[in-house]
């Protein structure tokens, strides 16, 4: 099952070994509910009772039964980890089947695979974190540590950008962490109608209304690849150094441990040496149009 | 009143590095203006002389559809610098702008800019590379605001 990685180049951090889970672990539907028109989340929880720890970041493969496998992103609170939290866009037929289960319906999980956001290597920075669409899922857990350990951090913001009004995931939460003195909370909408009061513009347009140290800021990023460019030449003009921007990765993907290619992303494994990567390791390969 | 504003216009980041005889030209030819919510402060085709910056509020720039009705597509704060209509002839608006919540601004008077601006280049050239700044980033939302990232 080896011969066929050896494609990946030099830049390969880990070796993939057979001693990764491969065998789905099976988690009972607790709750799905709507968080926009397009989108859910699924609350599970382990049937053999083993909560799953994860890192903020991580993703698992869904196993839905007679349809397929797909790789999700956990969007749930890493310090809460009794319940195993997903939020999905239903887009295709394995999400599709996701949002019909049912409330003790049986669905297959490995994970959690890939790395984290670096929250550890911003401590002591001011933190930026701007979420694009479904992107702010990832970025949940991410936002749900650092609250819990503010102290350990400069200023924090949070900028969210949606198609529209109706798109903005999470609308509640955003609300609470918005009334916070120790956080900024900006959204901004692509299109709205007239009667929505908020602000209209892309998602960078917020970077120059927050106050943050370049030098000294970590940023994490999360959203469609063009949204999260565009944010990376912002940041960057603004002095933010290249090696402290962080983005998650998105690739087809079939085993999720470094094992099939699929994923491949120039010399990285986006399942394994991913999904969230420094801006320094795959800046040009993000320029590339066909990879 | 010139008094008063030229430590507000000083702190704009518009104005930022701007040397003191040319901010003293500026502050000559602005005013501090307030709209209430659901005021216009400029009109489609109408005389674009002035611009304004923001100081406290939000206003909305529309463009108006005649099978859809007025469209946002953009919305502006504090700090942000409103019209460049006023450097471009014919110099006439080509969208609305309308505030959403009370808003405070300062208003400079275009033409009177026209004219000093035709007397003294180097005044013109700090106008001009600002408003490019500002253009340029607008014209970066815009190609990204049409690629709709979000649809698929
Ligand atoms: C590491 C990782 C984490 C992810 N986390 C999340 C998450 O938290 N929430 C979530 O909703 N999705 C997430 N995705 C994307 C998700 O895996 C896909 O949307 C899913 O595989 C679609 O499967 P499907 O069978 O429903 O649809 P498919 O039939 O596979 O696809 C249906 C349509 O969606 C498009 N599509 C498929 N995959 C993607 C993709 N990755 N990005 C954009 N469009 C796609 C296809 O081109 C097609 O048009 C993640 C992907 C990766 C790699
Ligand atoms: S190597 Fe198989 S999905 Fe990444």
């Amino acid at each position: 099952m080896k011969t066929d990685i050896g494609t990946a180049g030099p830049g390969r951090q880990t070796e993939p070994t057979l001693d990764d889970p491969i065998l789905p672990r099976m988690f009972q539907v607790r709750r799905i509910f709507s968080e926009t028109a397009d989108s859910f989340s699924c609350e599970l929880q382990p049937s053999d009772g083993e909560v799953m720890h994860f890192s903020p970041g991580q993703f698992n493969m869904l196993y839905v039964f007679g349809v397929g496998e797909i790789p999700i992103s956990i969007s749930g609170n890493p310090d809460k980890p009794k319940l195993l939290v997903h939020t999905i866009r239903s887009v295709g037929p394995a999400s599709k089947a996701i949002r019909r289960l049912k409330r003790g319906d049986l669905i297959g999980v490995r994970g959690p695979y890939g790395t984290g956001w670096p929250v550890k290597g911003a401590e002591g920075n001011d933190v930026v974190i701007v979420a694009g669409g479904i992107g702010l899922a990832p970025l949940r857990p991410l936002i749900y540590r650092v609250l819990a350990e503010r102290e350990k951090y400069g200023r924090v913001a949070l900028l969210v950008g949606a198609r529209t009004p109706g798109d903005i995931l999470f609308q509640r939460q955003l609300e609470r962490w918005r009334g916070r003195l120790d956080i900024d909370v900006l959204v901004t909408v692509d299109k709205a109608p007239r009667s929505w009061r908020g602000n209209v513009g892309v998602v960078t347009s917020l970077i120059p209304k927050i106050r943050f140290d370049p030098a000294t800021t970590t940023a994490f990023v999360c959203g469609p690849e063009v949204m999260m460019r565009f944010t990376a030449m912002e940041l960057e003009v603004r002095g933010v150094p290249t090696s402290n921007l962080h983005f998650s990765l998105e690739r087809n993907m079939k085993c999720g441990i470094g094992l099939c290619g699929h994923c491949q992303l120039g010399p990285y494994f986006i399942c394994k040496d991913g999904p969230v990567l420094g801006l320094d390791k795959i800046k040009k390969l993000m320029a590339l149009r066909e990879i | 009143m010139h008094q008063t504003l030229e430590p507000i216009m000083a702190e704009q980041p518009f104005l930022k590095g701007l040397d003191a005889e040319h901010l003293q030209l500026l502050v000559g030819c602005a005013s501090n203006v307030r709209y209430e919510a659901g005021q216009y402060l400029l009109r489609e085709s109408e005389e674009a002389n002035q611009f304004y910056i923001i100081r406290h509020g939000r206003v909305a720039i529309e463009v108006y559809t005649p099978n859809r009705g007025p469209i946002v597509i953009e919305t502006l704060g504090e700090g942000d610098v409103l019209g460049w209509s006023w450097l471009v002839p014919p110099y006439n608006w080509r969208f609305d702008a309308r505030a959403i919540e009370l808003t405070r601004a300062i208003v400079l008077d275009g033409k009177c800019l026209r004219g000093k601006c035709e007397q003294d280049y180097q005044l013109g050239y700090e106008l001009l590379s600002r408003f490019l700044q500002i253009i340029e980033r607008r014209l970066q939302a815009t190609r990204l605001q049409l690629l709709d990232v979000y649809k698929d």
